[in-house]
């Protein structure tokens, strides 16, 4: 689509000027020579192959790791801006949680008729085996990813709640080693939050969800499907930084009532286990007969207070999209308090009235699949063709309840670094937060993806979307 | 530290070690094959192919033997299993899962290595090429063994790490004496004149040993001298003796972190008689071929008890 005249950016004014927040970054850009950036542009690239900081992409034929592209320029938040997006976070985030421990518990919220039971019901992540359950510490989901968009001064919206296991945190950190060590200087005189303590931030909210089985300091493991998975990278990243194990399926096995790993020494309890694999890979016994993955009888061990699963089995009920839609009601059910955050505009197409509106308006609404993630499955209506319209409609007027529509937002733009200088392109914000019995704790920065073509509303890394360094500025 | 890592330790470097063993082969044939007419340069090209384990699959795909057939063969063909690009594969696969084990450092040399190689051999290698490649493949394999030396810790990782490189070194150097071996009996070496010292030389090539042995014997080349300093010879690091002696320190370092001796650790000591106290005139009297062969299933069979003894796979 073509750019909206009305779109917001994030460095300039529509008269030109530049806005606070990226003054000084402005100020430093027009005293380098145009080569000299050019030529960092592509030493990032060489630093970020021979790292080995890849992703792979999903359909790819040879299953190689291709880099997600990087822009130099960084996304710039003002101090008081960040205040403000981290309340409504942590707030969504409360709610989130108890939501969750209510789904799996006296179900409050649908006795008051605020959402409807079907919800979860039809829900494939909804998982029976959590009800009457509470995870260690009370805490569902350990770490969360709420993706942000903006189209104005004060206009930000969460997009979606990602509750299940966010990716993208390794980009985020490296991000922030590469920026710094290619603009040294941009980091004296700007003064931005840190964002290199994570890992340890991480090791520590972790910790504080141990088990009660636990004995002395408690060992924890990064959980991955392998290196086959496209984001192998990070698993690996997160456990070295954390001084954890990098564990498969196969590392573990169930003994006497503890989840051990297999080390050169025997096995060896595991008190934390952060996976990054889906519910349907923890147990074989629980969940997938079928499933030679997974480690046998660990739901057992889990509900028996012998191990932390983070994020909790059964999180992913808040990943869909229906759920999203009744999020502004949830958070005023479990805060009493209005939505510091809102929701963007939702039409549910399982409801008749919303439904007919969105086959009237297809051209100039997003629909995505209630399950759907990663960019695929959706439909982005000013820019199909008329025949990608008409097949989509078939598939929404066949299966409606399998869908939202939202309306095309005009997404905020970042500059990025071209061969032509700078140019505006839409982007996102993923921060990263992380949820301990303790506290709340959001990471000043986060991940924010970029649309790399131009005009395009698409920034997800599996579609040729790039990532960019994220600065909070501090006070 | 997990089995499954130690385990992606252990075979990254015995790919690795391989992967440049297989370079040196093919250098060794190159320069032979100059300096023959067709005829026996081709009977050279099939005694590479030979030495590297590969003749099944080779006459799989090829009845001849030339030269630009077999590099590309050994180096990059897709139809090869045991191809050079497959091997360094199959280093950078094991770094990958053992990404947290291994330093930065580590990790980026073998990363870069890799995707040089990669990129050259992303075509067919020619005769003006072929040579940069080898190089290549053992400039990479210094490189990783140097990034190794100044960075990682000194913890059973690394002992892993070297006992894999110590053992896949050992057997290269055994199977190649064992195919050449008939070149170096003591009844053959009488003979002297139908063979030149040309083939002597080749021996020697293939173990990157031509110049040490020259310097430790004063240019003087024979049979019983050679087959001496590439089994017994402590000062040769491709020596069979060299490379059971770093297994042994290994080993020895593993037990010392655990606590306890493993079943390795005895089997090593076994073997100990059979190499540390051996003279060339007791392996002559026993028969190399016999030797050779003997201390390749004790090779195997350390191997084996490592795996189990630290829990691999199961």
């Amino acid at each position: 689509m073509a750019d909206t005249p009305d779109k917001f950016d994030e460095m300039q004014k529509p008269d030109g000027s530049i806005r606070t927040a990226y003054g000084d970054y402005n100020s430093w850009y027009e005293e380098q020579a145009p080569d000299l950036l050019r030529r960092k542009h592509f030493e990032a690239e060489g630093s970020f192959r021979r790292t080995g900081i890849t992703f792979n992409v999903y359909g790819e034929n040879e299953a190689e790791e291709r880099l997600i592209p990087f822009d130099m320029v960084p996304r710039v938040i003002a101090a008081g801006e960040w205040r403000k997006l981290t309340k409504g976070i942590e707030q969504r985030v409360r709610a989130l949680n108890a939501f969750m421990y209510d789904l799996y518990h006296r179900q409050e919220i649908i006795r008051a008729g605020r959402v409807p039971e079907r919800l979860f019901r039809n829900n494939a992540a909804w998982l029976p085996n959590m009800v009457g359950f509470t995870p260690p510490g009370g805490v569902y989901t350990h770490i969360v990813g709420i993706d942000l968009v903006r189209t104005g001064p004060d206009e930000w919206f969460v997009l979606e709640d990602n509750a299940r296991t966010p990716s993208g945190v390794s980009y985020m950190l490296e991000n922030r080693e590469t920026m710094m060590s290619m603009f040294p200087e941009l980091f004296t005189r700007m003064g931005v939050e840190p964002v290199s303590d994570y890992p340890r931030r991480l090791a520590k909210s972790l910790a504080a969800c141990a088990p009660p089985a636990t004995k002395g300091k408690p060992v924890v493991a990064v959980l991955t499907p392998g290196i086959y998975n496209s984001a192998y990278f990070e698993h690996a990243f997160l456990a070295d930084q954390m001084g954890a194990e990098l564990v498969e399926g196969t590392d573990l096995r169930v003994i006497d009532g503890r989840v051990g790993m297999r080390t050169t020494r025997g096995f060896q309890p595991v008190d934390v286990i952060y996976r990054r694999v889906d519910d349907d890979f923890l147990d074989p016994l629980s969940f997938n007969p079928n499933s030679v993955l997974g480690i046998p009888g660990i739901m057992d061990v889990y509900r028996a207070g012998g191990v932390t699963i983070a994020n909790a089995p059964g999180t992913g009920v808040c990943d869909d999209k229906a759920i999203y839609s009744f999020m502004p009601e949830i958070v005023e059910f479990y805060t009493g308090e209005k939505p510091l955050l809102p929701n963007v505009q939702t039409w549910r197409c399982s409801e008749p009235e919303s439904l007919a509106y969105v086959l009237d308006n297809l051209a100039e609404l997003v629909v995505k699949e209630v399950h759907g993630s990663g960019g695929y499955g959706m439909l982005i209506g000013p820019t199909a063709s008329r025949r990608e319209i008409a097949d989509f409609r078939r598939k929404l007027q066949s299966n409606p309840e399998n869908y939202i529509a939202q309306p095309t937002l005009a997404l905020s733009t970042c500059p990025i670094f071209t061969k032509k200088g700078l140019a505006p392109r839409h982007v996102d914000l993923r921060p990263f937060v992380l949820v301990s019995p303790d506290a709340i704790d959001i990471t000043p920065g986060g991940l924010t993806r970029v649309a790399m073509k131009k005009g395009s509303l698409v920034v997800n890394s599996s579609q040729g979307g790039g990532t960019k360094d994220t600065w909070v500025l501090k006070d | 530290m997990l089995g499954r890592t130690a385990n992606g330790l252990f075979w990254m470097f015995r790919y690795l070690e391989r992967a440049e063993n297989t370079a040196r082969l093919l250098d060794a044939g190159l320069r032979m094959a100059l300096t023959r007419d067709l005829a026996s340069s081709q009977e050279e090209w099939r005694s590479v192919i030979q030495t590297a384990g590969q003749k099944t699959s080779y006459e799989k795909k090829f009845d001849t033997y030339t030269g630009s057939q077999t590099w590309n063969f050994i180096l990059r063909d897709k139809e090869n299993p045991a191809s050079v690009m497959q091997m360094l594969d199959s280093v950078r696969t094991n770094a990958r899962l053992s990404r947290n084990a291994i330093s930065s450092e580590l990790w980026e040399a073998i990363n870069e290595t890799w995707m040089q190689i990669k990129e050259m051999l992303s075509r067919p290698v020619t005769q003006s090429t072929v040579g940069q490649v080898v190089t290549a493949v053992r400039r990479g394999g210094t490189l990783v063994h140097g990034a190794m030396a100044g960075s990682m810790l000194r913890s059973e990782g690394y002992h892993f790490a070297r006992a894999g490189t110590f053992l896949e070194r050992g057997e290269s150097t055994a199977r190649i004496l064992d195919i050449k071996y008939y070149l170096l009996l003591p009844s053959f070496s009488y003979v002297g004149s139908t063979h030149d010292t040309g083939q002597w030389d080749t021996v020697l090539r293939s173990v990157s040993g031509d110049r040490g042995y020259r310097f430790l014997n004063a240019g003087q080349i024979d049979a019983r001298g050679i087959v001496e300093f590439l089994l017994l010879d402590t000062r040769f690091p491709r020596s069979l003796a060299f490379c059971h002696a770093s297994v042994r320190e290994n080993l020895r370092s593993l037990a010392k972190i655990h606590g306890v001796e493993a079943r390795s650790n005895l089997l090593m000591r076994e073997a100990d008689t059979r190499i540390a106290d051996m003279t060339v005139d007791a392996v002559f009297e026993m028969g190399l071929h016999r030797f050779l062969i003997e201390y390749m299933n004790s090779n195997a069979a350390i191997a084996a008890a490592i795996a189990e003894d630290y829990r691999f796979t199961g």
